[in-house]
């Protein structure tokens, strides 16, 4: 069982709730992957349709809420959506993103750290977005971080975990759950970081632009549980030479007699 | 008087508070969170905090997200 901030987790996925089609296509993905956690972002208003609240179609009971401070560039920013998603959510979680720069989104490692220090203080469960770098991983989890979020890829590319030896290293080290975030393009993917040992696996565009989200979040949580259970059961070394799978004992002789 | 709301301009009633501004703009309380001046107003205080000339209002509220 997952735990973060002492609230434990049955599934490993975690689903972003961006890019689907309808609020009635996203609750059912969501339904679909089993998953316990989503992220929400918080923007104005659109005063022109009031109506439009995404917070109808989910059951805030059934889920723990994780809102992300997106479009904040600097800890400031960050900071001031923090305090406003707790004021709308009523609780603490927090997926910190500092992304100063809207063409890479890239998380800013000075601010993202200055902005948990902070949040932590104000009684924040910090999960910080952050790049796949092992220094800042373990400079987060001493800064009162409840777990990492290091990037696969940079978010919405769907290019799968690039910074793999980083995130081994990064799992290695944490004290703290490692939460593989962004990039993640395919069920494949995901199993890979659950496989290197990641803790849970945060998903969204992958599953929110499918042709069918419904089934594609059914995929997804399919490939977390296996990678799961393929970390767990411990997977055999990679090496470079051959090694026969079956045994050498009793071979017959090269020299095929009965064909004489 | 004008207010800013959400960054654009809106003229209200003088004697406006954070209820009747909700109200008029047809906004359920419960599902928005409000700033008056970078200042973030809690519910239980939506009716007795008056709105003056020239403040800044952000309504906010959950968007899906990742």
């Amino acid at each position: 069982m997952l735990t973060i901030a002492k609230t434990e987790f049955k599934s490993r996925l975690f689903l972003g709730t961006g890019k689907f089609s309808s609020s009635s296509v996203m609750a059912k993905a969501i339904t679909a992957s089993h998953c316990q956690m989503v992220t929400v972002a918080l923007r104005r208003v659109n005063l022109d349709n009031p109506d439009d609240d995404i917070m109808k179609a989910l059951s805030v009971r059934e889920y723990t809420f994780l809102p992300n401070t997106s479009g904040a560039r600097n800890a400031q920013e960050a900071i001031r959506l923090a305090h406003l998603a707790r004021a709308a959510s009523g609780s603490s979680w927090l997926k910190l993103e500092v992304t100063p720069d809207p063409r890479t989104l890239l998380p800013d490692p000075v601010e993202t750290l200055l902005a948990t220090e902070k949040l932590v203080k104000d009684g924040f469960i910090v999960l910080p977005y952050m790049n796949a770098d092992p220094i800042l991983a373990l400079k987060l989890q001493d800064a009162g971080a409840a777990a990492v979020m290091p990037l696969g890829s940079p978010i919405g590319t769907n290019q799968g975990v690039l910074s793999d030896s980083m995130v081994e290293i990064i799992i290695e080290q944490a004290r703290v759950p490692v939460v593989v975030d962004a990039g993640i393009g395919a069920p494949s993917h995901a199993a890979y970081a659950m496989e290197m040992g990641a803790d849970a696996v945060l998903v969204n565009t992958a599953i929110a632009v499918a042709g069918d989200p419904v089934a594609m979040a059914e995929a997804f949580a399919k490939a977390v549980e296996a990678g799961r259970t393929a970390f767990t059961s411990g997977l055999g070394q990679r090496r470079k030479h051959a090694s026969p799978s079956s045994p050498e004992e009793g071979q017959l002789s090269s020299d095929l007699a009965f064909l004489d | 008087m004008t207010i800013t709301i959400n960054g654009k301009n809106k003229t209200t009633q003088d004697t406006s508070t954070v209820a009747t501004l909700l109200a008029s703009l047809q906004l359920a309380p419960e599902t928005v969170v409000i700033e008056l001046n970078t200042k973030i107003i809690l519910p239980d205080t939506y009716q007795s905090t008056t709105l003056s000339e020239g403040d800044q209002v952000e309504i906010i509220r959950f968007v899906g997200g990742g």
